[in-house]
């Protein structure tokens, strides 16, 4: 792991009032990488993604120390300026979360807050973030229908596509596919695949085979702890730990 | 045997039940066929665009409507910013905390002071300390504060229902929190604020305890000209035809036609709250 | 980029700032008007209390504020005619309202509830002084017809009008009560073999009975405070009631019939807003009783 180091969490921990949620995480991922993070449900792999864009304050009862390091800054310092790190760090959630606007407003959304206005510059953008979720053929004719007549894979993709508008360099993905199809989610997985040439993708997943096919590196979390952090080929092939192999082979989970 | 007394007793008392429910649609039946049976034959256009004539025994109730409708505008416009601006704040910013738990308590409380004494502060407050005079904005100022807990309560509902997800998709893209609520919590919430509102100031408007003593006029020759002028409002009218007026025998009919606009009214806006409550469910499922 | 590390920028976090600043001082607002009204209550009643004892004012039963001969501020007998008046439209709003409500929540059939329930809201909507106005129009001569009486407007007539009027609170909120009921009690209550009907009289209703109690205290709140109807209803005769065929003029039709006459600055108007600051408190106690049992209730 000598190439850049996008992400680096240390002695991280994190509480939901007196629950400790995570434990002392150590990590470090590299630029341009796909890493999947697993684990049993409550493991504390949603609440790490949700440290990376500091999502998690919006819990009243969320406290955490340590260091996360996004390009060597510490965002959990005090003053961080949280607007711009979720510029910089985008997220895609677990349920897709279209706004109920046109499906041209969702992806023009986050660069309307961000004080864009110039309309070429909105159309090309939309455009761009469009192809780049891989939807642009799709809704290209229906720019300006309602964002609820996508179907449910389409739906993600737009989300993704709108994540994509305000030009992130990390992407956050919690179980983007937990609720599609095969189809669809294949279609998710391939668009992972070319995104990842562009972005940093953390993707949380409960499905091992997905983590498989789409990750580069693979993080294994149980019970707020990081057990295992290896190349995803070694992980599933060779793991570490009995009790990492004991969950990729559905012993249990 | 027993299994059959038993039967016979659940019979009996499903009755009794169903005739508790079926006093209180009687109730309701009664009132409002009175009303209309009574009220109906007096109004035309006539009783809704002229002022009282000779000493309040002929003509119609012009002023009353158009008092109701002005000291309604000005609850409208003080307590629907108010509350909304309260329940935003409890709905989106509000920790949980000892502050907000007060907030909580004072607004439970609020609801529950009866509209007399709402009066007597108004008085105080705003015909004496604040030089209001007895007014329609005193009227109106004592009215707002009046259906404060209801437009907080109906307007949280309605941000309540709001999905988070809004909220965090928004703020994952780099919304501040301001910006999140403006663009991606309140276009959608408003419609449910209004509805519950327009229901608070239904109420509103059917009061007379808050405005006996804070610019309700016994009788006015005249509109209004300005909102420091005392007002003719509909519920007011209603009691002084009903109890105060010197033929009471006589003004009767007047007395029964201002109720049957007076529920009328109150109905009308009742109405106009559920079709947007309605309209609204219809979009969302869209 | 990396900008994130930079302090938020000042304008933007004064912006949130200011904004977050706002909607808590609007929020203030709520208590200040409560302490608001509680205040200015007791400072336009401290007057009166220079000229009456408290002991009078709470125990005698002999309100004259315009006697010649010597003035006296006792609101007992205004607290009495209150209390009658309120008694008695719970004696009839509570068994109909909880009834009704056990009919709509657990017999009724989907159609018959849909109905029932906004035909009850209608009720809730209706104004006081179109209620008091029945009462004149329309409860008032029925009663003089019954008890032979020379005119109904009486306490029994002001009882049954604030019981229509607290029948929507007590239905609404008891089926509310009776829904928040665990079903496995009525299945449990079901599977031994009692009939539906034992299952709500023994299990349910008192299974909900912290709610229901707190129903018929936000009722009975409300009755205490309601003025228009019985203003309108009950005859206000200034006197100690010994009877529900009496007139009797309750606390809240004593400030709405005297304050409009009374000179500002007397003793008198000062006496009536202690009235005003009496019924405010009583108000207060009963919804806190109210919000303390119901308080419990969730907590169990």
């Amino acid at each position: 792991m000598a190439k850049d180091i996008v992400i680096e969490a240390k002695n991280f921990n994190f509480y939901y009032g007196s629950v400790k949620a995570l434990t002392d995480i150590n990590i470090k991922i590299e630029k341009n990488s796909v890493t999947g993070i697993i684990g049993p449900s409550g493991c504390g792999k949603s609440t790490f993604l949700r440290s990376l864009n500091l999502m998690n304050n919006l819990i009243l009862t969320a406290r955490y120390d340590g260091e996360i390091l996004i390009d060597g800054d510490n965002i959990l310092k005090k003053d961080i300026d949280v607007v711009q790190l979720r510029r910089k760090v985008g997220m895609v959630f677990q349920k897709s979360n279209p706004f109920p606007k046109t499906i041209f407003e969702n992806v023009a959304y986050g660069l309307k807050i961000n004080g864009i206005k110039d309309k070429e510059l909105i159309n090309q953008r939309v455009e761009e973030s469009l192809k780049g979720a891989a939807l642009w053929d799709e809704v290209k004719d229906r720019l300006h229908v309602s964002a609820f007549d996508l179907s449910g894979g389409q739906q993600q993709r737009l989300c993704i596509a709108r994540a994509l508008a305000v030009q992130p360099e990390i992407l956050l993905m919690d179980e983007p596919a937990s609720a599609l199809d095969p189809t669809a989610t294949l279609k998710i997985e391939e668009l992972i695949q070319v995104l990842k040439s562009k972005y940093t993708i953390i993707i949380v997943t409960h499905n091992m085979q997905q983590a498989a096919r789409v990750s580069d590196y693979t993080a294994f979390f149980m019970m707020g702890k990081l057990i295992e952090y290896n190349k995803t080929n070694i992980m599933f092939t060779n793991p570490e730990h009995k009790i990492t192999e004991d969950y990729i082979t559905g012993r249990f989970g | 045997m027993t299994n059959r007394i038993n039967r016979i007793k659940e019979k009996i008392g499903f009755s009794i039940l169903a005739t508790c429910l079926a006093v209180v649609v009687f109730i309701i039946v009664v009132i409002f066929s009175n009303i209309i049976i009574n009220g109906y034959s007096v109004i035309n256009l006539d009783f809704l665009i002229k002022a009282p004539t000779d000493g309040m025994t002929k003509g119609g109730i012009m002023p009353a409507i158009v008092g109701t409708f002005l000291v309604t505008v000005i609850t409208a416009i003080l307590s629907i910013p108010l509350g909304m601006g309260c329940a935003i704040y409890l709905n989106e910013y509000a920790k949980q905390n000892l502050f907000t738990k007060l907030i909580r308590i004072s607004i439970r409380n609020l609801a529950g002071v009866p509209s007399i004494v709402y009066g007597l502060f108004g008085v105080v407050l705003f015909v004496q300390l604040m030089n209001m005079g007895t007014s329609i904005l005193a009227a109106g100022f004592t009215l707002s504060l009046m259906t404060l807990p209801m437009t907080i309560t109906a307007s949280e509902e309605a941000l309540k229902s709001i999905p988070v997800s809004f909220r965090e998709g928004s703020l994952a893209l780099g919304a501040t929190k301001w910006q999140a609520i403006k663009t991606n919590v309140l276009p959608y919430a408003i419609p449910g604020m209004l509805t519950g509102t327009i229901l608070g100031l239904s109420r509103a408007a059917g009061e007379t305890a808050p405005i006996l003593f804070t610019g309700a006029a016994f009788y006015l020759p005249h509109l209004p000209k300005s909102l420091l002028d005392q007002f003719m409002a509909l519920p007011y009218h209603l009691y002084i035809m009903a109890t105060q007026h010197h033929a009471i025998s006589e003004v009767r009919p007047i007395a029964y036609g201002t109720a049957m606009v007076l529920i009328a009214l109150v109905f009308a806006m009742n109405l106009g709250a559920i079709i947007l409550r309605y309209k609204l469910r219809k979009n969302r499922k869209e | 980029m990396g900008s994130f590390s930079n302090k938020l920028s000042f304008s933007k976090k004064l912006k949130e700032a200011s904004i977050h600043g706002c909607f808590l001082v609007n929020a203030l607002l709520v208590i200040l008007v409560l302490a608001g009204i509680f205040a200015l209550l007791v400072w336009t009643s401290f007057p009166a209390f220079k000229e009456i004892s408290i002991k009078e004012f709470v125990f005698s039963a002999d309100w004259n504020p315009t006697s010649y001969v010597k003035e006296s501020y006792g609101i007992l007998s205004m607290l009495v005619s209150t209390l009658m008046v309120t008694i008695g439209a719970l004696l009839f709003a509570v068994p109909i309202g909880i009834g009704a409500a056990a009919f709509i929540s657990d017999i009724a059939s989907n159609r018959v509830r849909e109905i029932a329930k906004p035909v009850i809201e209608i009720l809730a909507s209706v104004p006081s002084v179109v209620i008091g106005f029945i009462g004149i129009t329309l409860v008032g001569p029925y009663i003089s017809k019954v008890f032979n009486l020379p005119d109904g407007l009486n306490a029994i007539n002001g009882s049954i009008l604030l019981g229509i009027m607290a029948l929507p609170t007590i239905i609404s909120l008891t089926e509310e009560a009776l829904k928040s009921v665990p079903k496995s009690y009525a299945e449990a209550s079901l599977a031994l073999g009692a009939t539906k009907w034992q299952t709500i009289i023994k299990v349910r209703i008192p299974a909900a009975s912290s709610g229901i109690i707190a129903a018929t205290m936000l009722g009975m709140g409300r009755a205490i405070g309601e003025t228009m109807t019985v203003l309108m209803a009950t005859g206000c005769a200034n006197a100690m009631p010994t009877n529900f065929t009496d007139s009797v003029r309750t606390m809240t039709s004593a400030i709405a019939i005297e304050l409009g006459e009374v000179a500002y600055d007397s003793t008198h108007y000062y006496a009536l807003f202690a009235v005003g600051l009496a019924l405010f408190l009583i108000t207060f106690a009963v919804n806190l009783a109210a919000e303390l049992i119901f308080n419990k209730k969730q907590k169990q």
